[in-house]
Protein backbone atom coordinates (compact mmCIF):
# COMPACT_ATOMS: atom_id res chain seq x y z
CA UNK A 1 0.00 0.00 0.00
CA UNK A 2 1.02 3.69 -0.28
CA UNK A 3 2.74 5.13 2.33
CA UNK A 4 1.49 8.18 2.68
CA UNK A 5 -2.49 7.65 3.17
CA UNK A 6 -5.79 9.54 3.86
CA UNK A 7 -7.39 9.19 6.82
CA UNK A 8 -11.44 9.07 6.78
CA UNK A 9 -14.00 7.26 8.91
CA UNK A 10 -16.50 7.30 6.74
CA UNK A 11 -14.90 8.07 3.27
CA UNK A 12 -13.89 4.87 2.55
CA UNK A 13 -16.54 2.95 3.13
CA UNK A 14 -18.73 5.18 0.73
CA UNK A 15 -16.76 4.77 -2.26
CA UNK A 16 -16.27 0.54 -1.37
CA UNK A 17 -20.15 0.01 -0.70
CA UNK A 18 -21.44 0.16 -4.42
CA UNK A 19 -18.32 -2.67 -5.09
CA UNK A 20 -18.70 -4.01 -1.88
CA UNK A 21 -23.07 -4.55 -2.31
CA UNK A 22 -22.82 -6.15 -5.82
CA UNK A 23 -19.83 -8.41 -4.68
CA UNK A 24 -22.22 -9.61 -1.62
CA UNK A 25 -25.44 -9.91 -3.38
CA UNK A 26 -24.39 -11.55 -6.81
CA UNK A 27 -21.02 -13.33 -5.98
CA UNK A 28 -21.25 -14.12 -1.90
CA UNK A 29 -24.67 -15.06 -1.30
CA UNK A 30 -24.79 -17.32 -5.17
CA UNK A 31 -21.48 -18.93 -4.03
CA UNK A 32 -22.60 -19.57 -0.52
CA UNK A 33 -25.97 -20.65 -2.01
CA UNK A 34 -24.09 -23.36 -4.41
CA UNK A 35 -22.22 -24.71 -1.80
CA UNK A 36 -25.44 -25.02 0.66
CA UNK A 37 -27.50 -26.58 -2.07
CA UNK A 38 -24.50 -29.23 -2.53
CA UNK A 39 -25.60 -30.83 0.35
CA UNK A 40 -28.93 -31.28 0.09
CA UNK A 41 -31.61 -32.88 -2.18
CA UNK A 42 -33.92 -30.63 -3.30
CA UNK A 43 -37.62 -31.98 -4.38
CA UNK A 44 -38.28 -31.14 -8.19
CA UNK A 45 -41.74 -29.83 -7.06
CA UNK A 46 -40.02 -27.28 -4.61
CA UNK A 47 -41.39 -29.19 -1.59
CA UNK A 48 -38.58 -28.56 0.76
CA UNK A 49 -35.21 -30.26 0.60
CA UNK A 50 -33.35 -32.71 2.86
CA UNK A 51 -30.01 -32.41 4.17
CA UNK A 52 -28.06 -35.25 2.61
CA UNK A 53 -24.51 -35.19 3.19
CA UNK A 54 -21.71 -35.63 0.70
CA UNK A 55 -24.48 -37.87 -1.69
CA UNK A 56 -24.58 -35.55 -4.48
CA UNK A 57 -20.43 -35.50 -4.41
CA UNK A 58 -20.96 -38.94 -4.64
CA UNK A 59 -23.71 -39.47 -6.96
CA UNK A 60 -22.07 -36.85 -9.67
CA UNK A 61 -19.01 -37.86 -9.48
CA UNK A 62 -19.54 -41.63 -9.81
CA UNK A 63 -22.08 -41.51 -12.19
CA UNK A 64 -20.81 -42.24 -16.19
CA UNK A 65 -22.06 -39.44 -17.39
CA UNK A 66 -19.90 -37.51 -15.41
CA UNK A 67 -16.95 -39.11 -16.10
CA UNK A 68 -17.46 -39.31 -20.18
CA UNK A 69 -18.19 -35.51 -19.97
CA UNK A 70 -14.77 -34.90 -17.25
CA UNK A 71 -12.73 -36.81 -19.82
CA UNK A 72 -13.77 -35.36 -22.78
CA UNK A 73 -13.11 -31.55 -21.15
CA UNK A 74 -9.74 -32.92 -20.08
CA UNK A 75 -9.00 -33.54 -23.95
CA UNK A 76 -10.63 -30.83 -25.09
CA UNK A 77 -9.06 -28.39 -22.87
CA UNK A 78 -5.45 -29.87 -23.88
CA UNK A 79 -5.70 -29.66 -27.21
CA UNK A 80 -7.55 -26.00 -27.40
CA UNK A 81 -4.31 -25.01 -25.45
CA UNK A 82 -1.73 -26.68 -26.71
CA UNK A 83 -3.06 -26.15 -30.80
CA UNK A 84 -3.85 -22.34 -29.87
CA UNK A 85 -0.65 -21.70 -27.97
CA UNK A 86 1.42 -23.33 -30.45
CA UNK A 87 0.27 -21.64 -33.33
CA UNK A 88 -0.17 -18.09 -32.13
CA UNK A 89 3.59 -18.79 -30.95
CA UNK A 90 4.35 -19.75 -34.44
CA UNK A 91 2.89 -16.51 -36.15
CA UNK A 92 3.91 -14.29 -33.41
CA UNK A 93 8.10 -15.22 -33.81
CA UNK A 94 7.47 -14.90 -37.74
CA UNK A 95 5.17 -11.40 -37.40
CA UNK A 96 8.06 -10.16 -34.70
CA UNK A 97 10.69 -10.92 -37.74
CA UNK A 98 9.00 -9.31 -40.62
CA UNK A 99 9.34 -5.47 -41.26
CA UNK A 100 7.07 -5.20 -43.77
CA UNK A 101 3.73 -5.21 -43.28
CA UNK A 102 3.89 -5.64 -39.75
CA UNK A 103 1.45 -3.62 -38.44
CA UNK A 104 -1.16 -4.94 -40.94
CA UNK A 105 -0.66 -8.77 -40.53
CA UNK A 106 -0.47 -7.69 -36.42
CA UNK A 107 -4.09 -6.42 -36.80
CA UNK A 108 -5.51 -9.31 -39.32
CA UNK A 109 -4.65 -11.86 -36.75
CA UNK A 110 -5.99 -10.43 -33.85
CA UNK A 111 -9.51 -8.87 -34.35
CA UNK A 112 -11.01 -12.18 -34.20
CA UNK A 113 -10.22 -11.43 -30.24
CA UNK A 114 -13.79 -8.99 -30.45
CA UNK A 115 -15.70 -11.97 -31.84
CA UNK A 116 -18.27 -13.16 -29.58
CA UNK A 117 -18.30 -16.90 -29.14
CA UNK A 118 -21.44 -17.94 -29.98
CA UNK A 119 -20.95 -15.98 -32.99
CA UNK A 120 -17.60 -18.18 -33.96
CA UNK A 121 -20.02 -20.78 -33.03
CA UNK A 122 -22.51 -20.17 -35.34
CA UNK A 123 -20.11 -19.61 -38.32
CA UNK A 124 -18.58 -22.78 -37.52
CA UNK A 125 -21.51 -24.44 -37.71
CA UNK A 126 -22.28 -23.68 -41.64
CA UNK A 127 -18.73 -24.61 -42.16
CA UNK A 128 -18.91 -27.92 -41.29
CA UNK A 129 -22.66 -28.41 -42.25
CA UNK A 130 -23.71 -31.85 -43.88
CA UNK A 131 -25.23 -29.47 -46.66
CA UNK A 132 -23.91 -26.55 -47.31
CA UNK A 133 -20.30 -26.54 -45.16
CA UNK A 134 -17.13 -26.70 -47.50
CA UNK A 135 -14.65 -28.42 -44.82
CA UNK A 136 -17.08 -31.36 -45.26
CA UNK A 137 -16.98 -31.14 -49.02
CA UNK A 138 -13.34 -30.83 -48.86
CA UNK A 139 -12.67 -33.51 -46.08
CA UNK A 140 -15.04 -35.99 -48.33
CA UNK A 141 -12.08 -35.49 -50.72
CA UNK A 142 -9.87 -37.60 -48.31
CA UNK A 143 -12.64 -39.73 -47.54
CA UNK A 144 -13.93 -38.59 -44.26
CA UNK A 145 -17.63 -38.47 -44.58
CA UNK A 146 -17.92 -35.59 -41.27
CA UNK A 147 -21.26 -35.39 -39.56
CA UNK A 148 -21.64 -32.73 -37.07
CA UNK A 149 -24.13 -33.65 -34.41
CA UNK A 150 -24.27 -36.96 -35.18
CA UNK A 151 -21.12 -38.29 -35.11
CA UNK A 152 -19.19 -37.72 -31.39
CA UNK A 153 -15.55 -37.22 -32.46
CA UNK A 154 -17.10 -35.14 -35.31
CA UNK A 155 -18.04 -32.86 -33.42
CA UNK A 156 -15.54 -32.92 -31.04
CA UNK A 157 -12.92 -31.88 -33.58
CA UNK A 158 -15.30 -28.80 -35.07
CA UNK A 159 -15.67 -27.32 -31.42
CA UNK A 160 -11.98 -27.59 -30.79
CA UNK A 161 -10.99 -26.12 -34.28
CA UNK A 162 -13.67 -23.26 -33.72
CA UNK A 163 -12.25 -22.55 -30.17
CA UNK A 164 -8.73 -22.67 -31.29
CA UNK A 165 -9.50 -20.25 -33.98
CA UNK A 166 -11.39 -17.70 -31.39
CA UNK A 167 -8.47 -17.81 -28.50
CA UNK A 168 -5.21 -17.62 -31.48
CA UNK A 169 -5.55 -13.91 -31.17
CA UNK A 170 -5.40 -13.33 -27.18
CA UNK A 171 -2.54 -15.16 -27.56
CA UNK A 172 -0.64 -14.33 -30.39
CA UNK A 173 -1.22 -10.19 -28.93
CA UNK A 174 0.61 -11.78 -25.66
CA UNK A 175 3.65 -13.41 -27.33
CA UNK A 176 4.00 -10.66 -29.59
CA UNK A 177 4.58 -8.37 -26.89
CA UNK A 178 6.29 -10.57 -24.89
CA UNK A 179 8.76 -11.02 -27.69
CA UNK A 180 9.72 -7.30 -28.34
CA UNK A 181 10.21 -6.63 -24.81
CA UNK A 182 13.16 -9.25 -25.35
CA UNK A 183 16.04 -6.47 -25.05
CA UNK A 184 17.36 -6.20 -29.04
CA UNK A 185 21.16 -6.67 -27.02
CA UNK A 186 20.14 -10.51 -25.96
CA UNK A 187 19.32 -11.10 -29.64
CA UNK A 188 22.47 -9.63 -30.94
CA UNK A 189 24.84 -11.33 -28.55
CA UNK A 190 22.62 -14.44 -29.24
CA UNK A 191 22.95 -13.91 -33.08
CA UNK A 192 26.57 -13.50 -32.76
CA UNK A 193 26.99 -17.10 -30.83
CA UNK A 194 24.50 -19.19 -32.81
CA UNK A 195 24.14 -18.98 -36.40
CA UNK A 196 20.97 -20.77 -36.31
CA UNK A 197 17.93 -19.02 -35.98
CA UNK A 198 15.96 -22.72 -34.87
CA UNK A 199 18.15 -23.89 -32.02
CA UNK A 200 18.55 -19.60 -31.03
CA UNK A 201 14.69 -19.22 -30.48
CA UNK A 202 14.54 -22.63 -28.69
CA UNK A 203 17.70 -21.99 -26.39
CA UNK A 204 17.28 -18.24 -26.10
CA UNK A 205 14.14 -16.86 -26.84
CA UNK A 206 11.83 -19.72 -25.19
CA UNK A 207 13.11 -19.88 -22.30
CA UNK A 208 12.85 -16.07 -21.98
CA UNK A 209 8.99 -16.13 -22.99
CA UNK A 210 8.53 -18.92 -20.24
CA UNK A 211 7.06 -16.32 -18.10
CA UNK A 212 4.61 -14.79 -20.80
CA UNK A 213 3.75 -18.94 -21.90
CA UNK A 214 3.03 -20.19 -18.26
CA UNK A 215 0.43 -17.45 -17.40
CA UNK A 216 -0.62 -17.97 -21.11
CA UNK A 217 -1.46 -21.75 -20.34
CA UNK A 218 -3.73 -20.67 -16.95
CA UNK A 219 -5.82 -18.57 -19.57
CA UNK A 220 -6.07 -20.75 -22.07
CA UNK A 221 -7.37 -23.59 -19.58
CA UNK A 222 -9.66 -21.05 -18.38
CA UNK A 223 -10.88 -20.14 -21.50
CA UNK A 224 -11.42 -23.94 -22.40
CA UNK A 225 -13.47 -24.79 -19.30
CA UNK A 226 -16.05 -21.77 -19.18
CA UNK A 227 -15.60 -19.15 -22.35
CA UNK A 228 -16.12 -21.76 -24.35
CA UNK A 229 -19.90 -22.34 -23.26
CA UNK A 230 -21.15 -20.17 -26.18
CA UNK A 231 -19.41 -22.34 -29.01
CA UNK A 232 -20.07 -25.62 -27.49
CA UNK A 233 -24.16 -24.33 -27.19
CA UNK A 234 -24.35 -23.21 -30.47
CA UNK A 235 -22.42 -26.29 -31.99
CA UNK A 236 -24.79 -28.86 -30.43
CA UNK A 237 -27.57 -26.63 -31.27
CA UNK A 238 -28.85 -26.32 -27.57
CA UNK A 239 -29.65 -30.21 -27.85
CA UNK A 240 -26.55 -32.19 -26.84
CA UNK A 241 -28.00 -35.61 -26.51
CA UNK A 242 -25.14 -37.70 -26.94
CA UNK A 243 -22.82 -34.75 -28.23
CA UNK A 244 -19.50 -34.19 -26.63
CA UNK A 245 -20.07 -30.96 -23.64
CA UNK A 246 -18.18 -29.49 -21.12
CA UNK A 247 -17.81 -29.32 -17.27
CA UNK A 248 -19.49 -25.90 -17.53
CA UNK A 249 -22.12 -27.22 -19.96
CA UNK A 250 -23.10 -30.29 -18.06
CA UNK A 251 -23.66 -27.54 -14.93
CA UNK A 252 -25.86 -25.25 -16.81
CA UNK A 253 -27.69 -28.53 -18.39
CA UNK A 254 -28.25 -30.08 -15.23
CA UNK A 255 -29.56 -27.54 -13.34
CA UNK A 256 -31.45 -25.46 -15.60
CA UNK A 257 -32.73 -28.21 -18.04
CA UNK A 258 -32.54 -31.49 -15.86
CA UNK A 259 -33.84 -29.97 -12.40
CA UNK A 260 -31.02 -31.36 -10.64
CA UNK A 261 -30.53 -28.15 -8.12
CA UNK A 262 -28.17 -30.83 -5.72
CA UNK A 263 -26.40 -32.47 -8.31
CA UNK A 264 -25.65 -28.78 -10.28
CA UNK A 265 -24.70 -27.53 -7.37
CA UNK A 266 -22.35 -30.21 -6.41
CA UNK A 267 -20.55 -29.69 -10.12
CA UNK A 268 -20.05 -26.33 -9.51
CA UNK A 269 -18.50 -26.89 -6.46
CA UNK A 270 -16.17 -29.22 -7.68
CA UNK A 271 -15.30 -26.78 -10.31
CA UNK A 272 -15.10 -24.11 -7.67
CA UNK A 273 -12.09 -25.86 -6.38
CA UNK A 274 -10.56 -26.47 -9.59
CA UNK A 275 -10.69 -22.52 -10.72
CA UNK A 276 -9.55 -21.82 -6.92
CA UNK A 277 -6.37 -24.18 -7.77
CA UNK A 278 -5.85 -22.49 -10.99
CA UNK A 279 -6.27 -19.37 -9.42
CA UNK A 280 -3.57 -19.89 -6.63
CA UNK A 281 -1.15 -21.16 -9.00
CA UNK A 282 -1.38 -18.13 -11.44
CA UNK A 283 -0.73 -15.71 -8.57
CA UNK A 284 2.39 -17.35 -7.66
CA UNK A 285 3.50 -17.51 -11.36
CA UNK A 286 3.04 -13.32 -11.28
CA UNK A 287 4.86 -13.31 -7.68
CA UNK A 288 7.52 -15.28 -9.60
CA UNK A 289 7.28 -12.93 -13.32
CA UNK A 290 7.89 -9.91 -11.08
CA UNK A 291 10.59 -11.50 -9.41
CA UNK A 292 12.21 -12.36 -12.57
CA UNK A 293 12.08 -8.24 -14.39
CA UNK B 1 18.18 -14.36 -46.92
CA UNK B 2 15.55 -13.77 -49.52
CA UNK B 3 14.19 -17.20 -49.23
CA UNK B 4 14.03 -17.46 -45.34
CA UNK B 5 11.68 -14.37 -45.62
CA UNK B 6 9.58 -15.67 -48.20
CA UNK B 7 9.03 -18.69 -45.79
CA UNK B 8 8.05 -16.15 -42.53
CA UNK B 9 5.59 -14.07 -45.31
CA UNK B 10 4.24 -17.41 -45.99
CA UNK B 11 3.12 -18.81 -42.83
CA UNK B 12 1.64 -15.74 -41.69
CA UNK B 13 -0.36 -15.06 -44.86
CA UNK B 14 -1.33 -18.81 -44.29
CA UNK B 15 -2.64 -17.66 -40.23
CA UNK B 16 -3.99 -14.53 -42.00
CA UNK B 17 -6.21 -16.66 -44.23
CA UNK B 18 -6.83 -19.46 -41.43
CA UNK B 19 -8.49 -15.92 -38.94
CA UNK B 20 -10.21 -14.11 -41.95
CA UNK B 21 -11.68 -16.47 -44.10
CA UNK B 22 -14.21 -17.82 -42.44
CA UNK B 23 -15.71 -14.55 -41.60
CA UNK B 24 -15.15 -13.59 -45.46
CA UNK B 25 -17.08 -16.55 -46.34
CA UNK B 26 -19.89 -16.08 -43.86
CA UNK B 27 -20.68 -12.46 -45.02
CA UNK B 28 -19.96 -13.32 -49.10
CA UNK B 29 -22.66 -16.08 -47.93
CA UNK B 30 -25.02 -13.54 -46.30
CA UNK B 31 -25.74 -11.50 -49.92
CA UNK B 32 -27.36 -14.65 -51.46
CA UNK B 33 -30.97 -16.48 -51.16
CA UNK B 34 -31.86 -19.27 -48.93
CA UNK B 35 -32.55 -21.21 -51.91
CA UNK B 36 -28.90 -20.83 -53.76
CA UNK B 37 -27.06 -21.41 -50.54
CA UNK B 38 -29.33 -24.83 -49.74
CA UNK B 39 -28.83 -26.14 -53.17
CA UNK B 40 -25.04 -25.18 -53.82
CA UNK B 41 -23.89 -24.82 -49.91
CA UNK B 42 -21.59 -21.43 -48.87
CA UNK B 43 -20.79 -19.52 -51.59
CA UNK B 44 -17.27 -17.57 -52.45
CA UNK B 45 -18.54 -15.17 -54.86
CA UNK B 46 -20.59 -11.87 -54.34
CA UNK B 47 -24.65 -12.26 -54.82
CA UNK B 48 -27.27 -9.50 -55.45
CA UNK B 49 -29.38 -10.07 -52.09
CA UNK B 50 -27.17 -8.48 -50.04
CA UNK B 51 -29.17 -5.29 -49.34
CA UNK B 52 -32.59 -7.21 -48.99
CA UNK B 53 -31.23 -9.77 -46.71
CA UNK B 54 -29.13 -6.95 -43.56
CA UNK B 55 -32.80 -5.16 -44.30
CA UNK B 56 -34.75 -7.85 -43.60
CA UNK B 57 -33.05 -8.92 -40.36
CA UNK B 58 -32.58 -5.41 -39.24
CA UNK B 59 -35.72 -3.88 -40.23
CA UNK B 60 -38.55 -6.79 -40.00
CA UNK B 61 -39.53 -8.78 -37.16
CA UNK B 62 -40.57 -12.46 -37.59
CA UNK B 63 -37.74 -14.15 -38.65
CA UNK B 64 -35.48 -15.55 -36.19
CA UNK B 65 -37.30 -13.44 -33.07
CA UNK B 66 -41.11 -13.36 -33.36
CA UNK B 67 -41.61 -9.87 -32.00
CA UNK B 68 -37.97 -7.92 -32.22
CA UNK B 69 -35.91 -6.35 -35.13
CA UNK B 70 -32.31 -6.55 -35.43
CA UNK B 71 -32.03 -2.71 -34.64
CA UNK B 72 -33.93 -3.66 -31.05
CA UNK B 73 -31.19 -6.44 -30.21
CA UNK B 74 -28.84 -4.15 -31.13
CA UNK B 75 -29.68 -1.37 -28.83
CA UNK B 76 -29.84 -4.07 -26.31
CA UNK B 77 -26.43 -4.78 -27.23
CA UNK B 78 -25.07 -1.65 -27.09
CA UNK B 79 -27.01 -0.82 -23.21
CA UNK B 80 -25.83 -4.01 -21.95
CA UNK B 81 -22.05 -2.99 -23.50
CA UNK B 82 -21.82 0.29 -22.38
CA UNK B 83 -23.98 -0.34 -19.15
CA UNK B 84 -21.45 -2.90 -18.40
CA UNK B 85 -18.60 -0.90 -19.09
CA UNK B 86 -19.09 2.33 -17.89
CA UNK B 87 -20.44 0.84 -14.39
CA UNK B 88 -17.96 -1.41 -14.30
CA UNK B 89 -14.93 0.99 -14.36
CA UNK B 90 -16.64 3.89 -11.74
CA UNK B 91 -17.17 1.45 -9.32
CA UNK B 92 -14.01 -0.59 -9.20
CA UNK B 93 -12.04 3.03 -9.64
CA UNK B 94 -13.71 4.40 -6.66
CA UNK B 95 -13.14 0.78 -4.85
CA UNK B 96 -9.90 0.81 -5.71
CA UNK B 97 -9.17 4.76 -4.94
CA UNK B 98 -10.32 3.27 -1.31
CA UNK B 99 -8.14 0.09 -1.25
CA UNK B 100 -4.87 2.07 -2.07
CA UNK B 101 -5.46 5.99 -0.52
CA UNK B 102 -7.20 5.24 2.61
CA UNK B 103 -5.93 3.31 5.86
CA UNK B 104 -8.99 2.10 7.51
CA UNK B 105 -10.04 -0.44 9.62
CA UNK B 106 -11.49 -3.60 8.07
CA UNK B 107 -9.65 -2.33 5.13
CA UNK B 108 -7.30 -5.22 4.14
CA UNK B 109 -10.79 -7.69 4.93
CA UNK B 110 -12.77 -5.52 2.20
CA UNK B 111 -9.49 -5.88 -0.42
CA UNK B 112 -9.74 -9.85 0.24
CA UNK B 113 -14.23 -10.05 -0.19
CA UNK B 114 -13.57 -8.12 -3.24
CA UNK B 115 -10.22 -10.21 -4.94
CA UNK B 116 -12.06 -13.28 -3.57
CA UNK B 117 -14.85 -13.03 -6.67
CA UNK B 118 -11.27 -13.38 -9.17
CA UNK B 119 -11.45 -17.01 -8.29
CA UNK B 120 -15.51 -18.06 -9.07
CA UNK B 121 -16.19 -16.98 -12.80
CA UNK B 122 -20.13 -16.45 -12.90
CA UNK B 123 -20.35 -19.86 -14.94
CA UNK B 124 -19.53 -21.95 -12.12
CA UNK B 125 -22.25 -20.09 -10.00
CA UNK B 126 -24.73 -19.62 -12.73
CA UNK B 127 -28.18 -21.56 -11.13
CA UNK B 128 -27.74 -20.12 -7.15
CA UNK B 129 -27.06 -16.63 -9.64
CA UNK B 130 -30.05 -17.12 -11.51
CA UNK B 131 -32.08 -17.79 -8.74
CA UNK B 132 -31.07 -14.73 -6.30
CA UNK B 133 -32.20 -12.51 -9.78
CA UNK B 134 -35.05 -13.73 -10.26
CA UNK B 135 -36.05 -13.93 -6.30
CA UNK B 136 -35.19 -10.26 -6.83
CA UNK B 137 -37.33 -9.28 -9.41
CA UNK B 138 -34.79 -8.26 -11.77
CA UNK B 139 -35.73 -10.77 -14.39
CA UNK B 140 -36.55 -9.58 -18.00
CA UNK B 141 -35.17 -5.66 -16.86
CA UNK B 142 -31.49 -4.10 -17.71
CA UNK B 143 -30.10 -3.94 -14.51
CA UNK B 144 -30.80 -7.52 -14.02
CA UNK B 145 -28.90 -8.18 -17.16
CA UNK B 146 -25.83 -5.79 -16.43
CA UNK B 147 -25.45 -5.21 -12.58
CA UNK B 148 -24.22 -9.19 -11.61
CA UNK B 149 -22.26 -9.22 -14.19
CA UNK B 150 -20.57 -6.56 -12.74
CA UNK B 151 -19.33 -8.38 -9.61
CA UNK B 152 -16.29 -9.66 -10.81
CA UNK B 153 -13.38 -7.84 -9.81
CA UNK B 154 -11.48 -7.27 -12.65
CA UNK B 155 -11.49 -3.70 -13.39
CA UNK B 156 -11.10 -3.41 -9.83
CA UNK B 157 -7.98 -5.38 -9.58
CA UNK B 158 -6.79 -3.40 -12.97
CA UNK B 159 -7.23 0.41 -10.83
CA UNK B 160 -5.26 -1.02 -8.20
CA UNK B 161 -2.13 -1.97 -9.72
CA UNK B 162 -2.46 1.34 -11.68
CA UNK B 163 -2.68 3.50 -8.52
CA UNK B 164 0.05 1.99 -6.89
CA UNK B 165 2.19 2.84 -9.40
CA UNK B 166 1.07 6.71 -9.43
CA UNK B 167 4.05 8.31 -7.50
CA UNK B 168 3.45 9.30 -3.59
CA UNK B 169 5.00 12.43 -4.10
CA UNK B 170 1.34 13.87 -6.34
CA UNK B 171 -0.44 13.21 -3.00
CA UNK B 172 2.05 14.69 -0.56
CA UNK B 173 2.01 18.33 -2.67
CA UNK B 174 -1.99 18.02 -3.42
CA UNK B 175 -1.94 17.43 0.00
CA UNK B 176 0.69 20.43 0.92
CA UNK B 177 -1.74 22.87 -1.19
CA UNK B 178 -4.80 21.79 0.50
CA UNK B 179 -6.26 18.84 -1.50
CA UNK B 180 -8.88 16.75 -0.20
CA UNK B 181 -9.35 13.08 -0.74
CA UNK B 182 -12.78 13.61 -3.17
CA UNK B 183 -10.41 16.61 -4.85
CA UNK B 184 -7.29 14.75 -5.33
CA UNK B 185 -9.18 11.80 -6.90
CA UNK B 186 -11.03 13.97 -9.58
CA UNK B 187 -8.60 16.75 -10.21
CA UNK B 188 -5.81 14.66 -10.05
CA UNK B 189 -6.01 10.62 -10.45
CA UNK B 190 -9.19 10.81 -12.99
CA UNK B 191 -7.47 12.73 -15.18
CA UNK B 192 -3.71 10.51 -14.96
CA UNK B 193 -5.74 7.37 -15.32
CA UNK B 194 -7.25 8.51 -18.43
CA UNK B 195 -5.33 6.24 -20.93
CA UNK B 196 -6.26 3.22 -18.58
CA UNK B 197 -9.76 3.89 -18.42
CA UNK B 198 -9.79 4.32 -22.10
CA UNK B 199 -8.11 1.04 -22.56
CA UNK B 200 -10.58 -0.88 -19.86
CA UNK B 201 -13.47 0.66 -21.54
CA UNK B 202 -12.41 -1.43 -24.96
CA UNK B 203 -11.78 -4.61 -23.04
CA UNK B 204 -14.77 -4.50 -20.78
CA UNK B 205 -16.75 -3.19 -24.01
CA UNK B 206 -16.60 -6.35 -25.81
CA UNK B 207 -16.66 -8.25 -22.78
CA UNK B 208 -19.98 -7.08 -22.69
CA UNK B 209 -20.90 -7.30 -25.86
CA UNK B 210 -20.08 -10.66 -26.32
CA UNK B 211 -21.97 -12.23 -22.95
CA UNK B 212 -24.45 -14.96 -23.99
CA UNK B 213 -24.92 -17.22 -21.15
CA UNK B 214 -26.37 -14.72 -18.65
CA UNK B 215 -28.65 -13.32 -20.71
CA UNK B 216 -29.71 -16.02 -22.67
CA UNK B 217 -31.05 -16.98 -18.70
CA UNK B 218 -32.01 -13.60 -17.51
CA UNK B 219 -33.91 -12.33 -20.94
CA UNK B 220 -36.96 -14.91 -21.90
CA UNK B 221 -38.43 -11.15 -23.14
CA UNK B 222 -37.66 -10.69 -26.44
CA UNK B 223 -37.63 -7.20 -26.08
CA UNK B 224 -34.30 -7.30 -24.11
CA UNK B 225 -32.28 -9.84 -26.34
CA UNK B 226 -29.52 -8.71 -27.65
CA UNK B 227 -27.95 -9.87 -30.73
CA UNK B 228 -25.56 -12.47 -29.26
CA UNK B 229 -28.49 -14.06 -27.65
CA UNK B 230 -30.69 -13.74 -30.82
CA UNK B 231 -28.10 -15.98 -32.15
CA UNK B 232 -29.61 -18.86 -30.09
CA UNK B 233 -32.70 -18.50 -31.31
CA UNK B 234 -31.88 -19.32 -34.92
CA UNK B 235 -31.09 -22.81 -33.58
CA UNK B 236 -34.23 -22.81 -32.59
CA UNK B 237 -36.15 -21.51 -35.47
CA UNK B 238 -33.84 -24.21 -38.05
CA UNK B 239 -34.80 -26.99 -36.10
CA UNK B 240 -37.80 -28.97 -38.38
CA UNK B 241 -37.29 -26.16 -41.02
CA UNK B 242 -37.25 -27.38 -45.18
CA UNK B 243 -34.76 -24.50 -45.88
CA UNK B 244 -32.99 -22.53 -43.28
CA UNK B 245 -32.64 -18.72 -43.75
CA UNK B 246 -28.61 -19.13 -43.82
CA UNK B 247 -28.04 -15.90 -45.57
CA UNK B 248 -29.51 -14.32 -42.48
CA UNK B 249 -28.42 -16.43 -39.80
CA UNK B 250 -24.80 -15.27 -41.32
CA UNK B 251 -25.72 -11.69 -41.91
CA UNK B 252 -27.15 -11.72 -38.10
CA UNK B 253 -23.24 -13.07 -37.05
CA UNK B 254 -21.91 -10.37 -39.13
CA UNK B 255 -24.10 -8.11 -37.86
CA UNK B 256 -23.13 -8.97 -33.67
CA UNK B 257 -19.91 -8.78 -34.56
CA UNK B 258 -18.95 -5.71 -36.21
CA UNK B 259 -19.70 -3.32 -33.45
CA UNK B 260 -17.10 -4.92 -31.11
CA UNK B 261 -14.57 -5.67 -34.12
CA UNK B 262 -14.49 -2.06 -35.24
CA UNK B 263 -14.21 -0.61 -31.66
CA UNK B 264 -11.00 -3.36 -31.19
CA UNK B 265 -9.25 -2.51 -35.10
CA UNK B 266 -9.59 1.45 -34.38
CA UNK B 267 -8.32 1.34 -31.09
CA UNK B 268 -5.63 -1.64 -31.05
CA UNK B 269 -2.62 0.07 -29.56
CA UNK B 270 -4.71 1.25 -26.26
CA UNK B 271 -6.59 -2.59 -26.09
CA UNK B 272 -3.61 -3.94 -26.52
CA UNK B 273 -1.44 -1.72 -24.00
CA UNK B 274 -4.77 -2.45 -21.28
CA UNK B 275 -4.71 -5.93 -22.31
CA UNK B 276 -0.70 -6.81 -21.48
CA UNK B 277 -0.17 -4.61 -18.90
CA UNK B 278 -3.59 -4.83 -17.12
CA UNK B 279 -3.29 -8.40 -17.00
CA UNK B 280 0.31 -8.63 -15.63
Amino acid sequence: MKKVQFTSLSMPYLLLFPQLAIVGIFFLWPAAEAVRSSFYLEDPFGFGSTFVGFDNFVDTVTSSDYGRTARFTAVFTFFVTFLSLAIALLLAVKADKVLRGASTYKTLLMWVYAVAPPVAGLIGLLLFDQHVGPIVDFVALFGWQMQIGVNYYDTATAMIIVSVWKQIPINFIFFLSGLQGISKSVQEAASIDCRSGFRRFWTVTFPLLAPTGFFLLIINITYAFFDTFGIVDVIVKAEPGNNPVTLVYKVFLDGFRGNDLGGSSAQSVILMILVFILTIVQFRLIERRVHYT
Amino acid sequence: MNRLKLSDHLILILGVLFMVSPVVLAFITSTHDALTIFRSGLQFTPGDQMVENYRKVMFEAGGFTKQVDGWVMLQNSLILGLGFAIGKIVISMLAAYAIVYFRFPLGSLCFWIIFSTLLLPLEVRILPSYEIVQSLGMVNTYSGLIVPLIASATATFFFRQFYMSVPDELLEAARIDGAGPWKFFIDILVPLSKTMIAAIFIIMFVFGWNQYLWPTLITTDESFFTLVRGIRQILQVWVGSQIPDYQEAMALAIIAMLPPVIVVVIFQSWFIKGLVESDK
